[in-house]
């Protein structure tokens, strides 16, 4: 419980501080942010071991961060460092770390699934028992890649998650202009595997319903579809304006912080009081404060090795 | 020695290499054990290898080239079977967005991407115009891809062996014209090395770098020059990317003249990738402009006539040497 609370503050601390650091000037391109969405990924991440796969998305750094990727190489990611995750040719949206099972981030909408499925079907060739969760929105769902996918995932009853983070917005519209259905989850029918709609705010049930979904995997009985409702409170990218959101809605969704609720949930409980908050939350900052320093002190590689690993 | 069929290589090349590696896997459309693909190149191999190695996916050409990246990332070697190169282009952004990039956007890991992607391309068949494309110089242009296609049988065997033992992505193109050539192979093990272009026919007077099946209809087109005393050096790169350019230019330095062939169109198209590196490597060499030969600028029509006027020939290609010797 402790570890997840740390974990979903790891995450929004990091990715605030990074939005800062871009803003600065401190590196290039563009970043992504998963504000709002930290119980979803939390929960999602803590139902796996730490030996089964991810495939994140463009906006994976909560993802990556809660399957146990280390924020200092994250951040020396996203200043395009040697020490970073991806030897800095990767940046924010192609966060990668084979020995945390979190396969190379992908920006084009919908093709980490398949990836996520081939992982799947290695684990389940191999017997070694892990399973494969691929990330994506619902606005990535419209991808024809996706209705392959799922396809093939459930035809050959792959241990594979698929985890639908609901966060409202496609890119620059709301999800009411691209989608007729009130849940993705619906969809799962379609190809003859369940699906489950699930509060993404509550990270408890996110971890309760992602755990099932994982047993059911592991247990050789296929993939899953759960659709996380939730809401991305920043823009698509950082520096976004915004034009479309619907009005009032962040004012709503912050009503439902799902660091906030959990947070209530805790101290409610008595796992958690005001010294043990403190204590976590300047060890999350001194964590993030160290990985931008790492990042902001690591070499940058030289320019003519953009050359190297093109091919094996 | 001994001989068989160019689809035969198909099936030895993948067979011997499933045999020894257990990581081979294959998939493709109506591949299982019944049917064995579109063409029946792939019969028997899911008798011999069972169902977990061989797999008859669903008409997701997108998908199951996506799944076999995911498997190529984590220790096994997918061979996935596109049965015309025209439907490439559906699994294209898989091919080009992901299996191309993902060693190099992760900083090298995984340290391989062993992946093939196997498809059948040309026209000669009546196929009509979507499929019976030659789209290697679309693969040709992305760095992180390999692009072979080896117009005999021995050099479809020995380079799919290649391809499979490869770390890297590799599109391997078979013209479909050709299914039943035959020619000679090794009784025994041997492999043909990717990024080494071959001299068919060696000559003086005149270079013709020929793409696929045209190599073969190149070389009915030099014997036919070489009765008018006609001397014409055949190239068959064979692997488009990474291309040897060294073969090539070494023979342009000995003729002085560069003719392309490829059923593919002229626009950006292999010849164009060739002709500028003999441009670039070898100008001073040159005698005379390069000369293009390629399919007419049109879709692939169905009706015969129309086909045949669209497809390259012998008549076309020695019309197109000694256009080269005139000038």
């Amino acid at each position: 419980m402790i570890a997840m609370y740390r974990m979903m503050n790891l995450i929004r601390r990091f990715e605030l501080r990074a939005s800062e650091l871009f803003k600065d000037g401190k590196f290039p391109g563009w970043i992504h942010v998963c504000i709002g969405q930290e119980a979803s990924v939390t929960g999602a991440c803590f139902a796996l071991r730490p030996d089964d796969y991810i495939c994140p998305t463009h906006r994976g750094h909560g993802q990556s961060l809660a399957k146990g990727m280390s924020p200092e190489k994250m951040m020396a990611e996203l200043f395009g460092k040697k020490a970073g995750t991806n030897l800095g040719r990767g940046g924010s949206m192609h966060l990668t770390d084979m020995e945390k099972g979190v396969l190379c981030g992908t920006a084009i909408l919908g093709d980490g699934l398949p990836m996520a499925a081939g992982a799947a079907m290695s684990a389940k060739l191999s017997g070694n028992g892990r399973v494969a969760m691929g990330f994506f929105g619902e606005g990535a769902s419209n991808e024809g890649i996706v209705h392959e996918t799922m396809n093939i995932a459930a035809l050959w009853e792959l241990p594979v998650i698929f985890f639908c983070e609901s966060n409202q917005y496609a890119e620059l519209s709301h999800r009411s202009a691209h989608l007729k259905v009130d849940s993705i989850a619906k969809r799962a029918a379609g190809y003859g595997m369940p699906g489950v709609t699930v509060d993404g705010n509550d990270v408890l049930e996110v971890l309760r319903v992602a755990s099932e979904a994982v047993e059911r995997a592991r247990a050789g009985k296929g993939p899953t579809l759960i659709d996380s409702v939730t809401c991305r409170l920043h823009g698509h990218y950082e520096g976004d304006p915004q034009v479309y959101r619907v009005p009032g809605d962040i004012d709503e969704w912050k009503k439902k912080d799902p660091i906030a609720l959990f947070e209530a949930k805790l101290v409610k409980e008595g796992i958690l009081d005001e010294k043990a908050k403190t204590v976590i939350l300047a060890e999350v900052d001194r964590t993030i404060e160290e990985a931008v320093e790492f990042a902001e002190m690591s070499p940058f590689p030289a320019p003519e090795e953009a050359l190297d690993l093109v091919y094996a | 020695m001994r001989e068989i069929k160019f689809w035969q290589a198909f099936k030895e090349g993948l067979s011997e290499e499933m045999r020894r590696d257990p990581s081979v896997l294959y998939f493709g459309e109506d591949a299982g054990g019944k049917v064995g693909g579109p063409f029946a190149l792939a019969k028997g191999i899911q008798d011999e290898f069972g169902e977990k190695r061989v797999y008859d996916t669903p008409d997701s050409e997108a998908g199951y080239v996506g799944l076999a990246i995911g498997l190529a990332a984590t220790g096994y070697r997918p061979v996935v079977d596109i049965s015309f190169m025209d439907f490439t282009l559906v699994a294209i952004d898989q091919i080009v967005n992901m299996a191309a990039k993902l060693r190099y956007m992760s900083g090298g890991v995984p340290k391989a991407l062993p992946l093939v992607i196997h498809t059948m391309a040309g026209g000669g068949r009546r196929a009509g115009a979507q499929h019976s494309q030659s789209l290697e110089a679309w693969f040709a242009h992305i760095p992180g891809l390999k692009v072979i296609a080896p117009s005999n049988p021995h050099d479809l065997k020995g380079s799919l062996k290649s391809a499979i033992r490869d770390d890297n992505p590799v599109l391997v193109m078979k013209h479909k014209a050709i299914l039943g050539m035959k020619g000679e192979i090794p009784e025994g093990e041997y492999t043909v090395p990717l990024g080494k272009a071959f001299v068919k026919r060696e000559g003086t007077d005149a270079t013709v770098v020929a793409v696929s099946h045209m190599v073969n209809v190149s070389l009915q087109a030099a014997a036919k020059l070489q009765e008018e005393g006609i001397s014409v050096e055949v190239i068959d790169p064979l692997t488009m990317s990474p291309l040897d350019r060294e073969t090539i230019v070494a023979s342009v330095r000995k003729t002085g003249r560069l003719v392309t062939v490829h059923e593919a169109w002229k626009p950006c198209g292999m010849g164009a990738e060739i002709g500028a590196v003999v441009f670039e490597e070898c100008f001073d060499f040159l005698q005379a402009p390069l000369v293009r030969v390629a399919s007419s600028f049109n879709p692939f029509p169905y009706s015969p006539g129309m086909e045949d006027f669209t497809i390259p020939g012998v008549s076309r290609i020695v019309e197109g040497v000694r256009k080269i010797l005139e000038s």
